[in-house]
Protein backbone atom coordinates (compact mmCIF):
# COMPACT_ATOMS: atom_id res chain seq x y z
CA UNK A 1 0.00 0.00 0.00
CA UNK A 2 2.80 2.47 -0.77
CA UNK A 3 0.14 4.11 -3.16
CA UNK A 4 -2.11 5.14 -0.43
CA UNK A 5 0.42 6.72 1.93
CA UNK A 6 1.47 9.65 -1.09
CA UNK A 7 -0.49 12.72 -1.09
CA UNK A 8 -0.86 12.69 -4.55
CA UNK A 9 -2.81 9.56 -4.53
CA UNK A 10 -6.06 11.21 -3.73
CA UNK A 11 -5.57 12.14 -7.08
CA UNK A 12 -6.15 9.10 -8.95
CA UNK A 13 -10.06 9.78 -7.88
CA UNK A 14 -10.29 12.28 -10.85
CA UNK A 15 -10.03 9.27 -13.34
CA UNK A 16 -11.31 6.87 -11.19
CA UNK A 17 -14.26 9.08 -10.45
CA UNK A 18 -14.40 9.68 -14.29
CA UNK A 19 -14.59 6.21 -16.01
CA UNK A 20 -16.73 4.88 -12.75
CA UNK A 21 -19.15 7.82 -13.41
CA UNK A 22 -19.48 7.00 -17.01
CA UNK A 23 -20.23 3.41 -16.07
CA UNK A 24 -22.72 4.33 -13.57
CA UNK A 25 -24.44 6.91 -15.98
CA UNK A 26 -24.74 3.79 -19.02
CA UNK A 27 -25.42 1.01 -16.30
CA UNK A 28 -28.18 3.14 -14.55
CA UNK A 29 -28.59 5.35 -16.86
CA UNK A 30 -31.62 3.80 -18.70
CA UNK A 31 -32.96 1.43 -15.52
CA UNK A 32 -33.67 5.18 -14.41
CA UNK A 33 -34.72 6.24 -17.44
CA UNK A 34 -37.41 2.90 -17.15
CA UNK A 35 -38.65 4.11 -13.85
CA UNK A 36 -39.37 7.56 -15.51
CA UNK A 37 -41.62 5.87 -18.01
CA UNK A 38 -43.79 3.90 -15.86
CA UNK A 39 -44.71 7.11 -14.05
CA UNK A 40 -44.56 9.57 -16.74
CA UNK A 41 -48.15 10.93 -17.64
CA UNK A 42 -47.40 13.26 -20.30
CA UNK A 43 -43.33 13.47 -21.62
CA UNK A 44 -42.66 14.61 -25.27
CA UNK A 45 -39.91 16.00 -27.10
CA UNK A 46 -37.70 18.08 -26.45
CA UNK A 47 -38.42 18.11 -22.83
CA UNK A 48 -35.78 16.02 -20.23
CA UNK A 49 -38.14 14.48 -18.11
CA UNK A 50 -41.84 13.78 -17.77
CA UNK A 51 -43.97 17.00 -17.26
CA UNK A 52 -46.64 15.22 -15.27
CA UNK A 53 -46.03 12.22 -13.26
CA UNK A 54 -49.09 9.29 -12.09
CA UNK A 55 -50.09 6.40 -11.90
CA UNK A 56 -52.73 6.13 -14.66
CA UNK A 57 -50.38 4.08 -16.95
CA UNK A 58 -50.25 1.39 -13.57
CA UNK A 59 -53.99 1.71 -13.16
CA UNK A 60 -54.47 0.73 -17.23
CA UNK A 61 -52.31 -2.31 -17.00
CA UNK A 62 -53.51 -4.00 -14.20
CA UNK A 63 -57.32 -3.23 -15.39
CA UNK A 64 -58.99 -6.09 -16.20
CA UNK A 65 -58.52 -5.78 -19.65
CA UNK A 66 -55.19 -4.36 -19.41
CA UNK A 67 -53.74 -7.49 -20.27
CA UNK A 68 -51.20 -7.75 -18.25
CA UNK A 69 -53.00 -10.03 -15.15
CA UNK A 70 -53.69 -12.60 -17.65
CA UNK A 71 -50.16 -12.23 -19.34
CA UNK A 72 -47.88 -12.40 -15.90
CA UNK A 73 -50.20 -15.24 -14.61
CA UNK A 74 -49.37 -17.17 -17.75
CA UNK A 75 -46.13 -16.17 -17.28
CA UNK A 76 -45.54 -17.30 -13.94
CA UNK A 77 -47.73 -20.34 -14.49
CA UNK A 78 -45.28 -21.26 -17.05
CA UNK A 79 -41.91 -20.61 -14.83
CA UNK A 80 -43.70 -22.96 -12.37
CA UNK A 81 -44.76 -25.86 -14.06
CA UNK A 82 -41.39 -25.24 -16.03
CA UNK A 83 -39.31 -25.20 -13.12
CA UNK A 84 -41.32 -28.75 -11.34
CA UNK A 85 -40.71 -30.30 -14.77
CA UNK A 86 -37.27 -29.62 -15.43
CA UNK A 87 -36.60 -30.89 -11.55
CA UNK A 88 -38.41 -33.65 -12.14
CA UNK A 89 -35.78 -34.47 -15.17
CA UNK A 90 -32.52 -33.43 -13.42
CA UNK A 91 -32.78 -34.53 -9.79
CA UNK A 92 -32.36 -38.46 -10.72
CA UNK A 93 -30.19 -37.36 -13.49
CA UNK A 94 -28.21 -34.65 -11.50
CA UNK A 95 -27.90 -37.89 -9.22
CA UNK A 96 -26.91 -40.38 -12.08
CA UNK A 97 -24.54 -38.01 -13.25
CA UNK A 98 -22.95 -37.31 -9.78
CA UNK A 99 -22.70 -40.52 -8.19
CA UNK A 100 -23.79 -43.67 -10.33
CA UNK A 101 -20.87 -44.85 -13.21
CA UNK A 102 -22.28 -43.72 -16.21
CA UNK A 103 -20.63 -44.62 -19.71
CA UNK A 104 -19.71 -41.41 -21.81
CA UNK A 105 -20.48 -38.74 -18.84
CA UNK A 106 -19.04 -35.88 -20.69
CA UNK A 107 -20.64 -36.47 -23.24
CA UNK A 108 -23.93 -36.33 -21.94
CA UNK A 109 -23.26 -33.23 -19.78
CA UNK A 110 -22.92 -31.74 -23.21
CA UNK A 111 -25.43 -32.36 -24.80
CA UNK A 112 -27.50 -30.96 -21.92
CA UNK A 113 -25.58 -27.25 -23.17
CA UNK A 114 -26.99 -27.92 -26.92
CA UNK A 115 -29.82 -25.64 -26.62
CA UNK A 116 -26.96 -23.10 -25.87
CA UNK A 117 -24.54 -23.43 -27.84
CA UNK A 118 -26.68 -23.11 -31.38
CA UNK A 119 -28.27 -20.66 -32.65
CA UNK A 120 -31.93 -21.35 -31.82
CA UNK A 121 -34.41 -19.10 -33.22
CA UNK A 122 -34.87 -22.08 -36.20
CA UNK A 123 -35.47 -24.39 -34.13
CA UNK A 124 -38.44 -22.88 -32.25
CA UNK A 125 -39.77 -22.36 -35.72
CA UNK A 126 -39.63 -25.60 -36.76
CA UNK A 127 -40.78 -26.66 -32.93
CA UNK A 128 -43.75 -24.74 -33.14
CA UNK A 129 -44.46 -26.60 -36.83
CA UNK A 130 -44.11 -30.12 -34.76
CA UNK A 131 -46.58 -28.70 -32.26
CA UNK A 132 -48.87 -27.21 -34.76
CA UNK A 133 -49.03 -30.62 -36.03
CA UNK A 134 -50.19 -32.24 -32.61
CA UNK A 135 -52.41 -29.61 -31.54
CA UNK A 136 -49.58 -28.12 -28.47
CA UNK A 137 -48.97 -25.13 -30.32
CA UNK A 138 -50.83 -21.93 -28.73
CA UNK A 139 -51.04 -23.85 -25.59
CA UNK A 140 -49.38 -23.64 -22.16
CA UNK A 141 -47.97 -27.17 -21.88
CA UNK A 142 -46.23 -26.73 -25.19
CA UNK A 143 -44.39 -23.32 -23.85
CA UNK A 144 -43.51 -25.43 -20.80
CA UNK A 145 -41.79 -27.57 -22.77
CA UNK A 146 -39.48 -25.73 -24.89
CA UNK A 147 -39.00 -23.70 -21.81
CA UNK A 148 -37.71 -26.96 -20.55
CA UNK A 149 -35.39 -27.64 -22.76
CA UNK A 150 -33.97 -24.72 -22.70
CA UNK A 151 -33.75 -24.23 -18.60
CA UNK A 152 -32.80 -28.13 -18.45
CA UNK A 153 -29.12 -27.10 -18.85
CA UNK A 154 -28.71 -25.37 -15.28
CA UNK A 155 -31.08 -27.78 -13.94
CA UNK A 156 -29.04 -30.92 -14.59
CA UNK A 157 -25.58 -28.92 -14.22
CA UNK A 158 -26.60 -27.62 -11.14
CA UNK A 159 -27.90 -30.61 -9.60
CA UNK A 160 -25.20 -32.78 -10.66
CA UNK A 161 -22.74 -30.25 -9.18
CA UNK A 162 -25.34 -30.16 -5.86
CA UNK A 163 -24.91 -33.73 -5.40
CA UNK A 164 -21.64 -34.27 -5.84
CA UNK A 165 -20.51 -31.65 -3.24
CA UNK A 166 -22.36 -34.24 -0.98
CA UNK A 167 -19.93 -36.18 1.21
CA UNK A 168 -20.31 -40.02 0.04
CA UNK A 169 -19.88 -41.28 3.94
CA UNK A 170 -23.25 -39.46 4.81
CA UNK A 171 -25.49 -41.90 2.72
CA UNK A 172 -22.87 -44.52 3.59
CA UNK A 173 -23.77 -44.21 7.28
CA UNK A 174 -27.49 -44.07 6.40
CA UNK A 175 -26.89 -47.44 4.54
CA UNK A 176 -24.92 -48.97 7.52
CA UNK A 177 -27.71 -48.49 9.90
CA UNK A 178 -30.01 -49.92 7.84
CA UNK A 179 -32.04 -47.31 5.60
CA UNK A 180 -32.95 -48.63 2.34
CA UNK A 181 -31.13 -46.97 -0.72
CA UNK A 182 -34.83 -44.61 -1.71
CA UNK A 183 -34.88 -43.87 1.92
CA UNK A 184 -31.26 -42.49 2.06
CA UNK A 185 -32.11 -40.15 -1.07
CA UNK A 186 -34.55 -38.84 0.42
CA UNK A 187 -33.85 -38.25 4.28
CA UNK A 188 -30.26 -37.42 3.61
CA UNK A 189 -28.70 -36.88 0.28
CA UNK A 190 -32.04 -34.67 -0.95
CA UNK A 191 -32.21 -32.34 1.84
CA UNK A 192 -28.28 -31.41 1.51
CA UNK A 193 -28.27 -31.26 -2.00
CA UNK A 194 -31.78 -28.70 -1.33
CA UNK A 195 -30.24 -25.58 -1.57
CA UNK A 196 -28.36 -26.55 -5.18
CA UNK A 197 -31.39 -27.14 -6.44
CA UNK A 198 -33.02 -24.30 -5.12
CA UNK A 199 -30.64 -22.32 -7.03
CA UNK A 200 -31.25 -24.25 -10.29
CA UNK A 201 -35.26 -23.64 -9.41
CA UNK A 202 -34.17 -20.39 -9.27
CA UNK A 203 -32.50 -20.10 -12.76
CA UNK A 204 -34.83 -22.29 -14.82
CA UNK A 205 -37.32 -19.82 -13.29
CA UNK A 206 -35.90 -16.66 -14.57
CA UNK A 207 -34.38 -18.30 -17.79
CA UNK A 208 -38.50 -19.40 -17.89
CA UNK A 209 -39.32 -16.01 -17.60
CA UNK A 210 -37.23 -14.05 -19.39
CA UNK A 211 -37.89 -16.37 -22.46
CA UNK A 212 -38.89 -14.81 -25.63
CA UNK A 213 -38.18 -16.11 -28.84
CA UNK A 214 -39.39 -19.58 -28.05
CA UNK A 215 -43.06 -18.18 -26.36
CA UNK A 216 -42.93 -15.89 -29.83
CA UNK A 217 -43.22 -19.20 -32.10
CA UNK A 218 -44.65 -21.40 -29.53
CA UNK A 219 -47.28 -19.28 -27.12
CA UNK A 220 -48.39 -16.22 -29.72
CA UNK A 221 -50.69 -15.33 -29.93
CA UNK A 222 -52.86 -18.06 -28.29
CA UNK A 223 -50.59 -17.92 -24.62
CA UNK A 224 -49.85 -14.17 -23.67
CA UNK A 225 -46.69 -14.02 -21.71
CA UNK A 226 -45.12 -10.91 -20.24
CA UNK A 227 -42.46 -10.64 -22.71
CA UNK A 228 -44.83 -10.67 -25.65
CA UNK A 229 -46.76 -8.59 -23.89
CA UNK A 230 -43.71 -6.05 -23.63
CA UNK A 231 -42.69 -6.47 -27.05
CA UNK A 232 -46.34 -5.63 -28.87
CA UNK A 233 -46.83 -2.56 -26.28
CA UNK A 234 -43.30 -1.58 -27.04
CA UNK A 235 -44.00 -2.06 -31.02
CA UNK A 236 -46.98 -0.05 -30.76
CA UNK A 237 -44.74 2.92 -29.32
CA UNK A 238 -46.96 2.80 -25.92
CA UNK A 239 -43.78 3.14 -23.78
CA UNK A 240 -45.66 3.79 -20.50
CA UNK A 241 -47.15 -0.15 -20.68
CA UNK A 242 -43.86 -1.85 -22.25
CA UNK A 243 -41.89 0.32 -18.86
CA UNK A 244 -43.78 -0.93 -16.58
CA UNK A 245 -43.66 -5.11 -17.81
CA UNK A 246 -40.24 -4.35 -18.24
CA UNK A 247 -40.45 -3.87 -14.94
CA UNK A 248 -41.79 -6.53 -14.19
CA UNK A 249 -39.78 -8.64 -15.64
CA UNK A 250 -36.73 -6.82 -14.27
CA UNK A 251 -37.60 -6.87 -10.16
CA UNK A 252 -37.52 -10.93 -9.87
CA UNK A 253 -33.56 -10.49 -12.28
CA UNK A 254 -32.28 -8.14 -9.73
CA UNK A 255 -33.61 -10.03 -6.26
CA UNK A 256 -32.72 -13.27 -7.52
CA UNK A 257 -29.48 -11.78 -8.13
CA UNK A 258 -28.54 -10.32 -5.18
CA UNK A 259 -29.86 -13.66 -3.45
CA UNK A 260 -28.77 -16.66 -5.65
CA UNK A 261 -25.16 -16.47 -3.83
CA UNK A 262 -27.07 -17.83 -0.74
CA UNK A 263 -27.94 -20.68 -2.09
CA UNK A 264 -24.84 -21.19 -4.71
CA UNK A 265 -22.51 -21.76 -2.44
CA UNK A 266 -18.91 -22.13 -3.56
CA UNK A 267 -18.39 -26.15 -3.07
CA UNK A 268 -21.35 -26.57 -5.36
CA UNK A 269 -20.19 -23.51 -7.76
CA UNK A 270 -16.75 -25.12 -8.46
CA UNK A 271 -18.19 -28.00 -9.51
CA UNK A 272 -20.60 -27.25 -12.15
CA UNK A 273 -19.82 -28.40 -15.75
CA UNK A 274 -17.80 -31.23 -13.93
CA UNK B 1 -30.27 -54.18 -12.50
CA UNK B 2 -26.81 -53.00 -12.91
CA UNK B 3 -25.64 -49.63 -11.66
CA UNK B 4 -24.92 -48.85 -15.09
CA UNK B 5 -28.48 -49.32 -16.53
CA UNK B 6 -29.76 -47.39 -13.36
CA UNK B 7 -27.50 -45.00 -14.28
CA UNK B 8 -28.82 -44.07 -17.75
CA UNK B 9 -32.86 -44.83 -16.87
CA UNK B 10 -32.19 -41.97 -14.82
CA UNK B 11 -30.62 -39.69 -17.83
CA UNK B 12 -32.30 -40.53 -20.09
CA UNK B 13 -36.01 -38.74 -19.91
CA UNK B 14 -33.71 -35.25 -19.07
CA UNK B 15 -31.34 -36.68 -22.60
CA UNK B 16 -35.07 -37.62 -24.78
CA UNK B 17 -36.40 -33.90 -24.21
CA UNK B 18 -33.13 -32.40 -25.61
CA UNK B 19 -33.14 -34.69 -28.49
CA UNK B 20 -36.85 -34.13 -29.10
CA UNK B 21 -37.56 -30.62 -28.67
CA UNK B 22 -33.99 -29.57 -29.86
CA UNK B 23 -32.00 -32.09 -31.77
CA UNK B 24 -34.98 -33.11 -33.91
CA UNK B 25 -35.97 -29.55 -34.73
CA UNK B 26 -32.25 -28.69 -35.33
CA UNK B 27 -32.65 -31.61 -37.83
CA UNK B 28 -35.36 -31.14 -39.55
CA UNK B 29 -34.20 -27.12 -39.93
CA UNK B 30 -30.60 -28.39 -41.94
CA UNK B 31 -33.20 -30.89 -43.80
CA UNK B 32 -35.57 -28.19 -44.70
CA UNK B 33 -33.44 -25.60 -46.12
CA UNK B 34 -32.63 -28.06 -48.93
CA UNK B 35 -36.63 -28.45 -49.53
CA UNK B 36 -38.02 -26.59 -52.20
CA UNK B 37 -41.95 -27.51 -52.94
CA UNK B 38 -40.77 -30.86 -51.44
CA UNK B 39 -37.89 -31.56 -53.94
CA UNK B 40 -34.44 -31.05 -52.92
CA UNK B 41 -32.27 -28.28 -54.14
CA UNK B 42 -30.58 -25.04 -53.86
CA UNK B 43 -33.14 -22.70 -54.74
CA UNK B 44 -33.90 -21.80 -50.77
CA UNK B 45 -29.85 -20.29 -51.12
CA UNK B 46 -30.14 -18.50 -54.36
CA UNK B 47 -33.44 -17.01 -52.72
CA UNK B 48 -31.55 -16.08 -49.51
CA UNK B 49 -28.13 -14.97 -50.98
CA UNK B 50 -30.37 -12.73 -53.58
CA UNK B 51 -32.70 -11.17 -50.57
CA UNK B 52 -30.22 -11.49 -47.90
CA UNK B 53 -26.47 -11.08 -48.08
CA UNK B 54 -26.65 -7.21 -47.49
CA UNK B 55 -27.86 -8.78 -43.80
CA UNK B 56 -25.51 -11.98 -43.45
CA UNK B 57 -22.76 -9.21 -43.67
CA UNK B 58 -23.88 -6.99 -41.60
CA UNK B 59 -25.10 -9.61 -39.02
CA UNK B 60 -21.45 -10.51 -38.98
CA UNK B 61 -19.73 -7.39 -38.96
CA UNK B 62 -22.26 -6.26 -36.09
CA UNK B 63 -21.46 -9.47 -33.48
CA UNK B 64 -17.64 -9.10 -34.81
CA UNK B 65 -17.73 -5.45 -33.14
CA UNK B 66 -19.75 -6.62 -30.20
CA UNK B 67 -17.29 -9.87 -29.61
CA UNK B 68 -14.25 -7.41 -29.59
CA UNK B 69 -15.77 -4.59 -27.32
CA UNK B 70 -16.52 -6.98 -24.98
CA UNK B 71 -13.50 -8.84 -25.05
CA UNK B 72 -11.63 -5.17 -24.32
CA UNK B 73 -14.51 -4.46 -21.56
CA UNK B 74 -14.23 -7.39 -20.11
CA UNK B 75 -10.51 -8.32 -20.14
CA UNK B 76 -10.12 -4.19 -17.96
CA UNK B 77 -13.01 -5.03 -15.56
CA UNK B 78 -11.34 -8.19 -14.51
CA UNK B 79 -7.36 -6.99 -14.76
CA UNK B 80 -8.39 -3.82 -12.49
CA UNK B 81 -10.44 -6.40 -10.10
CA UNK B 82 -7.07 -8.16 -10.28
CA UNK B 83 -4.27 -5.81 -10.48
CA UNK B 84 -6.34 -2.72 -8.79
CA UNK B 85 -4.47 -1.53 -5.88
CA UNK B 86 -7.13 0.32 -4.10
CA UNK B 87 -9.24 -1.61 -2.35
CA UNK B 88 -12.25 0.75 -1.78
CA UNK B 89 -12.09 1.84 -6.10
CA UNK B 90 -12.19 -2.22 -6.81
CA UNK B 91 -14.69 -2.69 -4.60
CA UNK B 92 -17.10 -0.03 -6.34
CA UNK B 93 -15.80 -1.66 -9.32
CA UNK B 94 -16.75 -5.58 -8.24
CA UNK B 95 -20.21 -4.01 -7.19
CA UNK B 96 -21.36 -2.25 -10.60
CA UNK B 97 -20.29 -3.67 -13.22
CA UNK B 98 -22.59 -7.18 -12.44
CA UNK B 99 -25.99 -4.97 -12.58
CA UNK B 100 -26.63 -5.48 -16.64
CA UNK B 101 -25.94 -9.76 -16.06
CA UNK B 102 -29.37 -10.78 -15.15
CA UNK B 103 -31.31 -8.27 -17.31
CA UNK B 104 -33.24 -10.12 -19.99
CA UNK B 105 -32.67 -8.86 -23.68
CA UNK B 106 -36.36 -8.17 -24.05
CA UNK B 107 -35.96 -5.54 -20.70
CA UNK B 108 -32.28 -4.51 -22.68
CA UNK B 109 -33.91 -3.78 -25.58
CA UNK B 110 -36.65 -1.83 -24.50
CA UNK B 111 -34.69 0.34 -21.58
CA UNK B 112 -32.34 1.00 -24.28
CA UNK B 113 -34.42 2.30 -26.88
CA UNK B 114 -36.03 5.01 -24.88
CA UNK B 115 -32.31 5.88 -23.38
CA UNK B 116 -30.83 6.16 -27.13
CA UNK B 117 -33.23 7.29 -29.19
CA UNK B 118 -32.45 11.30 -30.77
CA UNK B 119 -34.56 12.52 -27.33
CA UNK B 120 -33.81 9.88 -25.40
CA UNK B 121 -32.07 10.75 -21.93
CA UNK B 122 -28.36 10.04 -23.25
CA UNK B 123 -28.46 12.63 -25.64
CA UNK B 124 -30.54 14.92 -22.98
CA UNK B 125 -28.08 14.64 -20.22
CA UNK B 126 -25.55 15.73 -22.97
CA UNK B 127 -27.41 18.51 -24.30
CA UNK B 128 -27.67 19.70 -20.46
CA UNK B 129 -24.37 19.47 -19.76
CA UNK B 130 -23.40 21.73 -22.85
CA UNK B 131 -21.75 18.67 -24.90
CA UNK B 132 -23.99 18.83 -27.55
CA UNK B 133 -26.42 21.26 -28.88
CA UNK B 134 -29.96 19.71 -29.95
CA UNK B 135 -29.49 20.41 -33.57
CA UNK B 136 -26.58 17.61 -33.24
CA UNK B 137 -28.07 15.03 -31.41
CA UNK B 138 -28.51 12.17 -33.34
CA UNK B 139 -30.69 8.62 -32.72
CA UNK B 140 -28.37 5.52 -32.10
CA UNK B 141 -31.02 3.49 -32.80
CA UNK B 142 -29.05 1.91 -35.57
CA UNK B 143 -26.63 -0.39 -35.63
CA UNK B 144 -24.77 1.66 -32.80
CA UNK B 145 -27.41 0.56 -30.73
CA UNK B 146 -27.69 -3.39 -31.27
CA UNK B 147 -24.06 -3.25 -30.50
CA UNK B 148 -24.32 -0.63 -27.62
CA UNK B 149 -27.08 -3.57 -26.41
CA UNK B 150 -25.16 -6.73 -26.88
CA UNK B 151 -21.59 -4.88 -25.39
CA UNK B 152 -24.25 -3.64 -22.23
CA UNK B 153 -25.90 -7.28 -21.65
CA UNK B 154 -22.76 -9.55 -22.29
CA UNK B 155 -19.87 -7.71 -20.69
CA UNK B 156 -20.94 -8.48 -16.76
CA UNK B 157 -21.07 -12.12 -17.95
CA UNK B 158 -17.52 -12.36 -19.83
CA UNK B 159 -16.04 -10.29 -17.31
CA UNK B 160 -17.15 -12.34 -14.60
CA UNK B 161 -15.41 -15.26 -15.96
CA UNK B 162 -12.31 -13.70 -16.61
CA UNK B 163 -12.27 -12.04 -12.99
CA UNK B 164 -12.82 -15.02 -11.89
CA UNK B 165 -9.83 -16.94 -13.89
CA UNK B 166 -7.41 -13.95 -13.28
CA UNK B 167 -8.00 -14.17 -9.48
CA UNK B 168 -6.93 -17.96 -9.56
CA UNK B 169 -3.57 -17.17 -11.83
CA UNK B 170 -0.58 -17.01 -9.41
CA UNK B 171 0.15 -14.17 -7.69
CA UNK B 172 3.72 -14.57 -7.43
CA UNK B 173 4.94 -13.66 -11.22
CA UNK B 174 2.73 -10.49 -11.22
CA UNK B 175 4.35 -9.40 -7.98
CA UNK B 176 7.51 -10.15 -9.15
CA UNK B 177 7.21 -8.62 -12.40
CA UNK B 178 5.94 -5.58 -10.19
CA UNK B 179 8.74 -5.32 -8.04
CA UNK B 180 11.12 -5.43 -10.97
CA UNK B 181 9.45 -2.29 -12.20
CA UNK B 182 6.93 -3.15 -15.16
CA UNK B 183 3.54 -1.13 -15.31
CA UNK B 184 0.27 -2.58 -14.16
CA UNK B 185 -0.69 -2.46 -17.80
CA UNK B 186 2.27 -4.08 -19.41
CA UNK B 187 1.69 -7.14 -16.24
CA UNK B 188 -1.92 -7.20 -17.73
CA UNK B 189 -1.04 -7.93 -21.14
CA UNK B 190 1.56 -9.79 -20.76
CA UNK B 191 1.76 -12.08 -18.01
CA UNK B 192 -2.43 -11.80 -16.89
CA UNK B 193 -3.94 -11.65 -20.35
CA UNK B 194 -2.35 -15.26 -21.73
CA UNK B 195 -2.97 -16.82 -19.13
CA UNK B 196 -6.83 -16.65 -19.10
CA UNK B 197 -7.18 -17.21 -22.95
CA UNK B 198 -9.28 -20.22 -22.71
CA UNK B 199 -11.45 -18.73 -20.45
CA UNK B 200 -12.18 -15.46 -22.10
CA UNK B 201 -12.29 -17.79 -25.72
CA UNK B 202 -14.93 -19.56 -24.18
CA UNK B 203 -16.70 -16.79 -22.70
CA UNK B 204 -16.41 -15.05 -26.32
CA UNK B 205 -17.85 -17.38 -28.53
CA UNK B 206 -20.94 -18.41 -26.09
CA UNK B 207 -21.75 -14.25 -26.30
CA UNK B 208 -21.15 -15.01 -30.10
CA UNK B 209 -23.60 -17.73 -30.14
CA UNK B 210 -26.03 -15.96 -28.21
CA UNK B 211 -26.44 -12.75 -29.86
CA UNK B 212 -26.31 -14.69 -33.30
CA UNK B 213 -29.81 -16.21 -31.52
CA UNK B 214 -31.18 -12.67 -29.86
CA UNK B 215 -34.20 -11.95 -31.99
CA UNK B 216 -35.86 -9.23 -29.39
CA UNK B 217 -33.01 -6.72 -29.50
CA UNK B 218 -32.47 -6.40 -33.37
CA UNK B 219 -36.93 -6.13 -33.43
CA UNK B 220 -36.61 -3.64 -30.93
CA UNK B 221 -33.33 -1.34 -31.77
CA UNK B 222 -33.45 -1.89 -35.71
CA UNK B 223 -36.40 -3.49 -37.43
CA UNK B 224 -35.11 -1.53 -40.32
CA UNK B 225 -33.04 -2.89 -43.23
CA UNK B 226 -30.09 -3.40 -43.10
CA UNK B 227 -31.12 -5.67 -39.79
CA UNK B 228 -29.86 -8.88 -38.40
CA UNK B 229 -30.40 -12.72 -39.63
CA UNK B 230 -32.77 -13.48 -36.70
CA UNK B 231 -34.73 -10.30 -37.79
CA UNK B 232 -35.40 -11.64 -41.19
CA UNK B 233 -36.32 -15.65 -40.00
CA UNK B 234 -39.17 -13.80 -38.09
CA UNK B 235 -40.07 -12.01 -40.86
CA UNK B 236 -39.90 -14.93 -43.40
CA UNK B 237 -41.71 -17.15 -41.39
CA UNK B 238 -44.39 -14.55 -39.80
CA UNK B 239 -45.34 -12.23 -43.01
CA UNK B 240 -44.89 -15.50 -45.44
CA UNK B 241 -45.02 -18.67 -44.36
CA UNK B 242 -41.75 -18.75 -45.98
CA UNK B 243 -40.10 -21.79 -43.81
CA UNK B 244 -37.80 -23.21 -46.70
CA UNK B 245 -35.71 -19.42 -46.76
CA UNK B 246 -36.10 -19.20 -43.27
CA UNK B 247 -34.01 -22.60 -42.62
CA UNK B 248 -31.56 -21.79 -45.01
CA UNK B 249 -30.98 -18.44 -42.88
CA UNK B 250 -31.08 -20.57 -39.45
CA UNK B 251 -28.33 -22.94 -41.45
CA UNK B 252 -25.98 -20.09 -42.42
CA UNK B 253 -25.99 -18.60 -38.97
CA UNK B 254 -25.38 -21.96 -37.50
CA UNK B 255 -22.47 -22.42 -39.93
CA UNK B 256 -21.22 -18.76 -38.82
CA UNK B 257 -21.69 -19.39 -35.03
CA UNK B 258 -19.88 -22.82 -35.62
CA UNK B 259 -16.80 -21.50 -37.95
CA UNK B 260 -16.24 -19.42 -34.83
CA UNK B 261 -15.98 -22.76 -33.11
CA UNK B 262 -14.27 -24.25 -34.97
CA UNK B 263 -11.38 -21.38 -35.72
CA UNK B 264 -10.63 -21.66 -31.91
CA UNK B 265 -10.52 -25.33 -31.77
CA UNK B 266 -8.21 -25.66 -34.36
CA UNK B 267 -5.85 -22.36 -32.77
CA UNK B 268 -5.92 -24.39 -29.31
CA UNK B 269 -5.09 -27.70 -31.29
CA UNK B 270 -2.41 -26.31 -32.84
CA UNK B 271 -1.15 -24.75 -29.69
CA UNK B 272 -0.69 -28.32 -27.86
CA UNK B 273 0.86 -30.22 -30.74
Amino acid sequence: MKASRNPLAALWWVPRGLVFGLMAFFIFGPLFNLLLWTVAEKWYFPHSLPLEYGFSSWAKVFAPRGGAVESLTNSIVVALLTVVVSLLLAIPAGYALARLKLPLRGLILLAFLIPQAFPNLTVYVNVARIFYEIGLNGTIPGVVMVHVSHGLVYAVWIATAAFSAIDAELEQAARNIGAGAMRTFLDVTLPLAAPGLMASAIFVFLESLDEFTGSYFVGAPDVNMLPLLLYTAGAGGNYQIASITALLLLVPSLVFMLIVERFLKADVLSRVGH
Amino acid sequence: MSRRLLGLTLVLPALAVIAFLFILPLIMSAVGAFQVDGAFGWGNFEKTFDLYTKDIVFTVVIVSISTVLIGIASIAIGGYLTLGEHPVAVAILRWLYRWPMFIPFIVVGQILRTFLSKNGMMNNVAINLGLLTPIDAVSFLDWRGIVIAFVWKQTPFVALLVAGAMASINRETIDAARNLGASRLRVLIEIVVPQVGTTLTVGLILSFVTMMSVLSVPLMINAQTPTMLTADIAFRVNSYGDYGVANALGLISLLLASSVAWIYLRASLKERS
